[in-house]
């Protein structure tokens, strides 16, 4: 259980602080507090996230219909926009329509955020820098990712309006189809990756922006942009955002809903648009590193102990993380504004429109991308000698089943030779 | 302690969750306590080291199954909220049953010397890494190696389910062409040719 948070730099921190009268902390209580620090950090990143977004929502909405956007609240830019919408929605009374299903309908909205944050417990902004990672994190993410849907269909169930349980239909059939061309557009990094492990697919993206996924091959550099129109779509965001439609259901979903309730929902999906913009950039976009090298610069830093304080913290490791984590966030944040730009710019789809797009484009496309992601490495080999197109180090995947297999022992090391033999 | 204060707080909810299933006559309340129940489920997979069941019972059960069932609810209910009444009869018949599945468990649980059950090398290979990560080793088990068994004295590997995971997925392959073969759009019958050859 203690491994699974691996709370480095904090469990370091505070194991090498010497709180006086107390003495040092003991292992259990580290833990804890250690925990504790990682759930207070990202449920303020889940809820600062789309206050951002929403405010450059707004603006970013109001350049491209040519007007100004939010410009008073908060003095410049109107950036306190969003704190004064909130304010708004707190005040707002609680409501349930009376032919609603009350229990289900006050329960639904924290089905959505719940899962739409658990999404966050497993990915890394920075090398070392998550809650819990795991080596199926690419599973777990994705699997906590398809729960959101279940809020969105018990709101719009349980309203007990036509217009909302339309928005939810869609949203099911939508969420449904759409799940099975996200996986496989996810695959398609991972083949080459070897590992479902976000730190480990992170790392081997270091060094300049050659090394990155999406550039390894044509494959997932078409895979990219089909996960990205794939992951809009499952963030319901424009031009998928059926189950929301105003033009013709309302509100969608959430017709019924107000205050705090409803911009719940909202809380979700923009939180969701950054989990999937995160997703993108750790698979295809290198992660936190910067694509020019910096960090090569920065590799001296790395374990630098001043003893300044607290004995036994590596705040040089700390300082090249907190540039990490920045990189990470900035990259994802460009792709939200790539989708909030799609939203103003294309007009939304008809639902038997959205359906042919997945069913009949995404997912051949994406089994094409997979089917040429297996066979990519097998063609370079029979033709360059290698299995990818620049001299690099050898794929990950390879190197960590060859040591996963190796650490068992002289009594079992025969049993590696097939692996071995099988990926040269 | 912390896993064991985990542990109980999750069987209580899957106890709990199932119970609610139960009692309750709605559906799609069913279907929520459905998710407490299989999502703690998962929390407990999770909590024993083995994440990548954990994960999959997510994705599958929670993510998959109850979705697909109230989209079934939504797409077949002739009322606002359909509520399924079990008779006295049925309750009884169910309970018994229940009832003996319980007995059943519980006799082989207290039964079964625990003590005798030395870790087999999958146990303890688990065991070295507290945080699960049985991702790989059951990877290459469906590949044909078993990394957790020892080697055979002809210095062969223990056999693993690459046979069975093959027929697994052509299984799975055929019933996905049959379900789009049985869920294709209908065409219209072609106008006969008999004019175009005449």
């Amino acid at each position: 259980m203690y491994g699974l948070f691996a709370a480095a730099s904090f469990s370091e921190f505070l194991s090498g602080l010497d709180i006086p009268f107390f003495g040092p902390l003991s292992p259990l209580c580290v833990l804890l507090i250690a925990a504790l620090i990682h759930a207070v950090i990202l449920i303020n990143i889940f809820a600062i996230l789309p206050l951002f977004y929403i405010w450059l929502e707004r603006k970013v909405a109001g350049r491209i219909q040519d007007r100004l956007g939010p410009t008073r609240v908060g003095g410049k830019f109107g950036w306190l926009q969003t704190l004064a919408d909130g304010i708004k929605l707190i005040q707002k009374e609680d409501l349930a329509p009376g032919a609603a299903d009350n229990w289900i309908f006050r329960i639904a909205p924290y089905l959505a955020v719940v899962s739409s944050f658990a999404a966050f417990i497993v990915l890394p902004f920075s090398d070392g820098w998550v809650a819990v990672s795991l080596d199926v994190g690419v599973f777990v993410i994705l699997a906590l990712m398809s729960l959101e849907v279940l809020g969105i269909i018990f709101a719009g169930y349980s309203s007990g309006s036509k217009w909302a349980l339309f928005g939810a239909m869609r949203e099911a059939a939508q969420m449904v189809s759409y799940e099975i061309p996200m996986a496989l557009c996810a695959l398609v990094p991972l083949v080459i990756a070897g590992t479902l492990n976000f730190g480990d697919i992170g790392r081997m993206q270091a060094g300049f922006a050659t090394n990155w996924l999406i550039f390894h091959d044509p494959f997932t550099f078409i895979a990219f942009f089909a996960y990205f129109t794939v992951a809009t779509a499952s963030v319901k965001r424009a031009p998928f955002d059926l189950a929301e439609a105003e033009s013709e259901l309302v509100a969608g979903f959430h017709t019924e809903y107000s205050g705090l309730r409803w911009s719940f929902f909202f809380m979700a999906e923009y939180a969701s648009m950054f989990a999937v913009s995160g997703i993108a950039v750790l698979l295809f976009l290198g992660g936190w590193h910067t694509g020019i090298d910096v960090e090569a610069g920065m590799a001296d830093l790395r374990g630098w102990k001043p003893d300044f304080l607290v004995t036994g913290f590596t705040l040089g490791t700390y300082l090249v993380n907190l540039f990490g984590a920045k990189v990470f966030v900035l990259k994802a944040c460009a792709l939200v504004f790539v989708q909030i730009w799609v939203r103003w710019t294309l007009p939304r789809l008809r639902i038997d429109q959205v359906m042919t797009t997945c069913l009949k484009y995404l997912v051949p496309i994406s089994c094409v991308l997979f089917l040429g992601a297996i066979l990519w490495p097998l063609l370079l080999a029979s033709t360059l000698k290698r299995t990818t197109i620049l001299e690099q180090a050898p794929p990950l995947g390879r190197v960590i089943v060859g040591d996963a297999v190796a650490k068992r022992g002289p009594s079992t090391a025969v049993a590696s030779s097939p692996v071995r033999e099988a990926a040269e | 302690m912390t896993t064991d204060v985990l542990f109980w707080l999750f069987a209580a909810l899957v106890c709990g969750g199932a119970l609610g299933v139960v009692i309750t006559q709605n559906v799609v309340r069913m279907a929520f306590w459905l998710i407490l129940s299989l999502g703690s489920v998962s929390a407990l997979f999770f909590l024993l080291g083995a994440d990548f069941l954990g994960a999959a019972q997510l994705l599958i059960y929670v993510g998959g199954t109850v979705v697909l069932l109230v989209f079934g609810v939504m797409l077949t209910a002739s009322g606002p909220y359909l509520q399924i009444k079990t008779s006295a009869a049925d309750g009884l018949l169910g309970a018994g049953v229940g009832g003996l599945l319980l007995l059943v468990l519980i006799s082989t649980v207290y039964g079964l010397d625990w003590s005798a059950l030395h870790p087999t090398p999958a146990v303890s290979m688990i065991a070295e890494r507290p945080e699960g990560n049985t991702i790989r080793p059951l990877g290459l088990a469906f590949l044909g190696l078993r990394p957790d068994r020892p080697v055979t004295e002809d210095g062969k590997s223990a056999p693993g389910y690459l046979l069975p995971f093959e027929i697994v997925s052509v299984h799975l392959l055929v019933v996905l062409v049959g379900a789009a073969y049985l869920a294709r759009a209908k065409r219209r019958a072609e106008p006969s040719r008999d004019s175009f050859s005449a």
